[in-house]
């Protein structure tokens, strides 16, 4: 199974097994990995499961849809590399992610 | 109160199997003012979940009233529209507030990123030790073995001053805020205001009032970290001084989210305790679960019962054609008790594993700004009361506001038992 990193905003690192198929956002949930709300399940309308991507992971990850980006657009916090990790299907080719957590989730 | 526009009691429907399904109407005030909607909106999930009313004071809606239909029209705004408002009563046509809530992108976005920053987790970790010392002086400053009304000592206070707090309001004017609040959702007659153009009157009072505070601000070099600043000093807004009513809609809309929500969320969890005894037990005994507490209030209460969209195109929902321009209300109060959703969904749990995935806030982009300025609210109340009180009694009915849209209490009575 492919390995996430879920880096904390203190700095603290989780590295969990994912699930080939499911989204980051369910690999984080499913390891208890703290900082990831994920209120509306996985169904990109509540904004609430936000990671910003490790740079040199960005091409292999790509960049969010449309309504994905009507999302995260309304987040003051947002960055070039922010994703909602519900959006972002576990696949081989992400084994070694690393995701930073956001300091708040709104 | 007055009973000028209320339906007679025996003509609501409070036993909705007594009705073929096609006359119901879920929308009448009264049911929410006797606490008797829960039954027509069951029947409604379990037998037409996409449900056409052609006759109501509102004129003819569509109620959706499953967890996941909801989330799906709250989630394709090019399908169902915010535009012209999000209420099922309409403004009035000679008196329009634009606001963004009632707008769809790309309009929407612009004015929504300007003011959520002073909502957000990041400004509200700041204010926090302010909050906290105006909760603990509310608290302590409550009657002692006395009846008192809840709503108004503490609901009311505490999320006027929390209001006050992020518009920078003058302080000792702070009930004009609750005031132009409960103008602005009140239905004419029922207490509140008797005529639209007190209505109207009132709210151009709140207009001039913040338009004295724009000026000041604006006229700042530095702009201060409050709303009416941000929107005085932001590229996106600031010329919206020279549109007065739009203003205006964005204070309502500020003020009233801000608001009602939080204040009839706090009553309504002190009711929800009392309700179930053993939840009260369980909170007492680890306090830990304040967080997943006002999750759950919050679901069980839904202070906001609904929100209206239009269809914009003709489109197919649970096997209904809605109709291009046809309204369509998503009743949150129902997908809150959807039982396909939450297990035992009219049961108050305090420990319920996903009380998170409530529809009180929305889905999509008109998701609540304020989502954590409210949960913020409640835990620290919450931690508060606990501090000081065995338990908050409820001692009284209370008594509900008439309106299908704000589903909170005018009055709540209780009398506060000290720890012992």
């Amino acid at each position: 199974m492919p390995k996430i990193t879920f880096i904390e905003h203190n700095g603290k690192a989780h590295e969990v097994e994912a699930e080939l198929g499911l989204s980051v956002m369910r690999a984080a949930i499913d390891n208890l990995v703290p900082g990831i709300d994920a209120d509306c399940g996985g169904e990109c309308s509540c904004a609430t499961c936000h990671v910003y991507v490790d740079e040199q992971w960005m091409s292999k990850v790509g960049q969010p849809g449309d309504r994905e980006e009507s999302m995260l657009d309304l987040n003051p916090e947002r960055a070039p590399n922010s994703r909602l990790s519900c959006q972002i299907p576990v696949t081989d080719a992400l084994d070694g992610l690393v995701v930073t957590v956001p300091e708040f989730q709104m | 109160m007055s009973e000028a526009v209320q339906v007679p009691v025996e003509e609501l429907q409070l036993d909705p199997y007594k009705y073929p399904l096609e006359a119901l109407n879920p929308a009448q005030p009264g049911l929410f003012r006797l606490d008797a909607h829960l039954p027509i909106l069951k029947r409604l999930r379990e037998e037409d979940p996409v449900h056409y009313t052609a006759e109501s004071e509102f004129g003819p809606y569509w109620s959706v009233t499953r967890y996941e239909d909801i989330k799906y029209v709250d989630m394709h705004h090019e399908i169902f529209s915010s535009e012209g408002g999000i209420t099922i009563g309409d403004q009035d046509e000679d008196f329009t507030l634009p606001m963004f809530i009632a707008m769809d992108p790309p309009k929407h976005d612009v004015q929504r990123k300007v003011v959520a920053p002073v909502a957000g987790p990041r400004n509200l970790a700041a204010l926090e030790p302010t909050i906290r010392g105006r909760v603990c002086d509310i608290l302590d400053g409550l009657p002692r073995n006395q009846t008192f009304n809840w709503v108004d000592h503490v609901s009311i206070e505490l999320t006027t001053q929390m209001l006050a707090t992020l518009f920078d309001f003058p302080f000792e004017d702070r009930r004009k805020l609750t005031r132009w609040s409960d103008v602005a959702t009140a239905a004419p007659g029922t207490g509140i205001i008797e005529t639209e153009d007190q209505r109207r009157a009132e709210l151009l009072e709140c207009l001039e009032y913040f338009t004295r505070l724009w000026h000041e601000r604006a006229a700042r070099p530095e702009p201060g970290n409050d709303l009416v600043s941000m929107m005085a000093h932001n590229p996106a807004t600031r010329d919206m001084i020279n549109r007065p009513m739009e203003y205006l809609g964005n204070l309502i809309l500020l003020i009233v989210g801000g608001n009602d929500t939080t204040r009839n969320s706090l009553s309504g969890g002190v009711l929800a305790l009392n309700q179930f005894p053993a939840e009260y037990d369980k909170l007492r005994a680890d306090p830990s679960l304040i967080p997943n507490m006002v999750a759950e209030i919050i679901r069980w209460q839904t202070p906001l019962a609904h929100m209206r969209r239009r269809a914009l195109v003709d489109t197919e929902l649970g096997g209904k054609v809605i109709k291009a321009g046809d309204k369509v209300v998503m009743w949150y109060v129902s997908g809150n008790r959807d039982p396909e959703m939450f297990d035992n969904p009219d049961a108050f749990i305090i420990d319920r594993p996903n009380a998170r995935s409530h529809m009180s806030f929305g889905f999509g982009i008109h998701r609540c700004m304020g989502n954590r300025v409210g949960e913020m609210q409640l835990r620290i109340a919450w931690e508060e009361i606990l501090k000081r009180f065995h338990k908050v009694e409820v001692v009284g009915e209370p008594v509900r506001t008439h309106s299908s849209f704000v589903k909170g209490y005018i009055e709540l009575p209780v009398r506060l038992i000290e720890r012992a």
